[in-house]
């Protein structure tokens, strides 16, 4: 369904009212879908929503909310995240637990306590010491301390971070809900550029045969049914 | 059977057993759905789009499952 505002003519050809471009494209952004909503571009709008965000909602769900965080340290570098920030406004959290968890502080929305010690997770309704290391959701993996014992082992002083963890208990789940919101936040790339520039292909024709120099309409030819 | 139906039904075969295969699924759809919407405005050209590009990658992913498969027969 094009918009309201897409009129085929008769050499089929729809005009398309990007109306403001560069903020269709500030809202493609913040909410996926929302540039096209704004646009008026209902079906393609609601299209994009669906698609990016249970996209995206799915890959978070399955690596338990820990697969998008915001980490700048040399060791562990999330270059995943330059990716995932393409969804928006529903990976900016991350932003927000990163700076927290950076400057000492505990995270928002804490999703499990661990023993120091052992690593092994604390039931926070049985008491807690204050010393526990603590994870949230969207938040930086936390350091651990460099003697730690895991399972009558002593754990590498090296893994300074508790992604190793991460990957132990999600095993398989933690890459593909990596993958799942690095995609999601790439597929809404090209929904944003869809709502700054219209549709891709074919080449915009006008019916005398000369190009719409306006930025604000696109045209597209559809080969309707 | 031609080539790419043996390919295909392998596949498949080897997919059952792979639980993680089937996690391609969602990402196939939502992905096609999407390149299909951003060369399209009206919703039928997209999903004929979509349905296109959806098709292209399983083939494409059923050719180099193919050829791992054969290049790995022996090891």
């Amino acid at each position: 369904m094009a918009s309201p505002d897409a009129q085929p003519d008769s050499d089929s050809v729809i005009h398309v009212d990007l109306r403001n471009p560069r903020l269709a494209a500030l809202l493609a952004w913040l909410w996926p879908g929302a540039g096209h909503l704004y646009q008026r571009r209902y079906a393609k709008g609601i299209l994009f929503m669906v698609c990016v965000l249970s996209t995206y909602f799915f890959g978070l769900a399955m690596g338990g909310g820990h697969v998008v965080y915001a980490s700048w340290k040399r060791d562990d570098f999330r270059w995943q995240y330059i990716c995932q920030l393409g969804v928006g406004a529903p990976a900016l959290p991350a932003v927000a637990q990163s700076h927290l968890v950076n400057r000492g502080n505990k995270p928002l929305w804490i999703t499990g306590y661990r023993d120091p010690r052992t690593l092994e997770l604390i039931d926070p309704a049985r008491g807690l010491n204050g010393d526990e290391l603590v994870e949230g959701f969207m938040a930086p993996p936390p350091d651990l301390p460099i003697q730690v014992v895991r399972q009558g082992q002593r754990v590498d002083p090296e893994a300074r971070t508790a992604l190793s963890l991460w990957h132990d208990e999600y095993a398989a789940l933690f890459e593909l809900g990596t993958l799942y919101t690095v995609i999601a936040g790439l597929l809404n790339v090209l929904a944003i550029y869809d709502a700054a520039a219209g549709p891709v292909l074919p080449a915009a024709k006008s019916r005398n045969g000369e190009k719409d120099g306006d930025d604000a309409k696109g045209e597209q030819s559809e080969e309707e049914a | 059977m031609t080539m790419y139906n043996v390919l295909l039904f392998s596949s498949l075969l080897a997919a059952w057993s792979q639980r993680q295969v089937w996690y391609i699924l969602p990402l196939i759809v939502a992905i096609s759905l999407v390149y299909g919407a951003t060369r399209h405005e009206s919703m039928r050209p997209i999903l004929h789009n979509a349905t296109k590009a959806g098709t292209w990658i399983v083939g494409f992913m059923v050719v180099v499952f193919g050829i791992l498969f054969l290049l790995s027969w022996n090891l």
